[in-house]
């Protein structure tokens, strides 16, 4: 191991590793919010409520990220149209690209998640809701969807993890997060094995981090009492 | 729509056949390592536990892809070392053997749990009941505690298979001729982005369509004797 050139390129890594961590915050945060609704149409008793978010969750889960990723990146300078539109400077930038593909991505897989919780609740507490003579819209969102989170939490934190793991994608699309700056180290020095060992220690080290921040959550929000056993 | 795919719907069909090829090579070697993880982890042995764990908490907190280019880029030195051992300098891992080692390794270090899990579910007593009629522990483990743990660990594998099988497209960045890489030369010739990305989307969801179908019936037989038929 070449460590002495390991501590030189430290600070490239931790720019490396900054930039993956704005895709996986803005993708995982963005994606919560996102599929609030999608996960809530998804649990619908309604088909034609469920058809439309079905749709898409299957479209985004049953292909690979790296395909939505050109498709985003690469594809869309097909049509004349968006080139034209004001969105172009924004689609033409592969961190936005990145982004909102990655978002897209874990749109579908948060939904899932949410519709798993939101089904998981026990029947009884909704329906007491609705007892005490709570709208639905007020269940939702004093009931259901805060008990929801609690039992999604555990889940979301994994598809947290995944979406750091993911994010090392956005490197194919010339993003120098952790894995370009690494790429592009090694076209430097050569030392491949060397670098790629380093930049597996940041992940390592990001995602033990977050998987001690989710457990601090967890503690905070009081996900183990509310389990009603 | 161009319905041959202005000529490259040969082969996008042969990269199909390759990403099935590499995702079944692929599902044997993790199979096989997620096997020796799960006992590892759950044996009596404290070094052999920590081994297991250790395996299963480093390659699933490292991404794929960075598992594919150093299993690529990463095993240039190893092997002509070796190579040369056996008179033969320019040994190297070619993309598709590369491709396969990182996915099965990726795809081991998920399956230790799941088999973990399954080994787990399995009742005490039916270890101790192979122990009183004396069977050896290989013999308790062949053929009491495999055959009931598939059962259990059938839904998560497949899952994983899932996963594994849309992990394959990571392969094309090491150009292996997979479905990726073929739309990505298609792409190149035909200035068709988001036609071929497109095409190549809709073959993955092809193939996690086949590959949910399979599973059913694979949980269907699995499930036998275990789920009553009203």
């Amino acid at each position: 191991m070449e460590w002495e050139v390991i501590f030189k390129w430290l600070p490239k890594f931790y720019q490396g590793a900054v930039l993956t961590l704005e895709l996986v915050g803005i993708a995982v945060v963005l994606g919560l919010i996102l599929a609030v609704p999608l996960g809530i149409a998804r649990a619908s008793k309604l088909w034609y409520v469920r058809a439309l978010p079905y749709g898409y969750i299957f479209f985004f889960r049953g292909t690979p990220l790296l395909v939505q990723l050109f498709l985003v990146y690469y594809g869309l300078a097909q049509f004349d149209a968006v080139r034209e539109s004001f969105m172009w400077p924004y689609l033409r930038n592969p961190f936005w690209c990145a982004t909102a593909t990655m978002t897209l991505h874990t749109t579908a897989y948060i939904a899932e998640i949410l519709r798993g919780a939101i089904q998981a609740i026990p029947p009884g507490e909704i329906e007491a809701a609705r007892a005490l003579g709570m709208s639905r819209a007020k269940a939702m969102i004093y009931i259901i969807l805060p008990r929801a989170a609690r039992i999604g939490l555990p889940a979301y934190s994994n598809e947290v993890i995944l979406m750091l793991k993911a994010s090392s994608l956005a490197s194919t699309v010339t993003l120098l997060e952790l894995t370009g700056m690494t790429r592009t180290i090694i076209a430097r020095n050569y030392l491949t094995v060397d670098m790629f060992f380093t930049a597996g220690v940041f992940y390592l080290v990001i995602s033990f981090l977050l998987v001690q921040a989710f457990k601090q959550l967890e503690r905070w929000m009081r996900v183990d009492a509310c389990q009603g056993r | 729509m161009n319905i041959d795919l202005y000529g490259f719907g040969p082969a996008l069909a042969v990269g199909a056949l390759m990403t099935v090829k590499l995702a079944l090579c692929a599902l044997c070697l993790g199979l096989v390592l997620g096997l020796l993880g799960a006992l590892a982890k759950t044996s009596p042995y404290k070094p052999l536990q920590w081994l297991g764990g250790a395996y299963s908490t480093l390659v699933r907190g490292v991404p794929e892809l960075l598992w594919v280019l150093l299993m690529y880029y990463g095993t240039v030195n190893l092997m002509s070392a070796l190579g040369e051992a056996f008179g033969n300098p320019e040994l190297a891992l070619n993309p598709f053997a590369a491709g396969v080692i990182a996915l099965g390794l990726c795809f081991g270090a998920y399956a230790t749990e799941v088999f973990r899990g399954a080994i787990l579910a399995i009742p005490k007593g039916h270890r101790e009941a192979g122990v009183a009629l004396g069977m050896s522990r290989v013999r308790i483990f062949t053929r009491l505690i495999m055959p009931q743990m598939w059962r259990i660990a059938l839904p998560g594998l497949g899952n994983l298979f899932m996963i594994l099988m849309k992990d394959t497209a990571l392969v094309s960045v090491i150009s292996l001729e997979e479905i990726m890489r073929q739309a990505q030369n298609a792409v190149l010739f035909s200035k068709l982005p988001f036609t071929f990305y497109l095409v190549a989307a809709f073959m993955y969801l092809g193939l996690t369509v086949l590959a949910m179908t399979g599973m059913h019936f694979l949980e269907k037989r699995a499930d036998r004797g275990f789920v009553r038929t009203t």
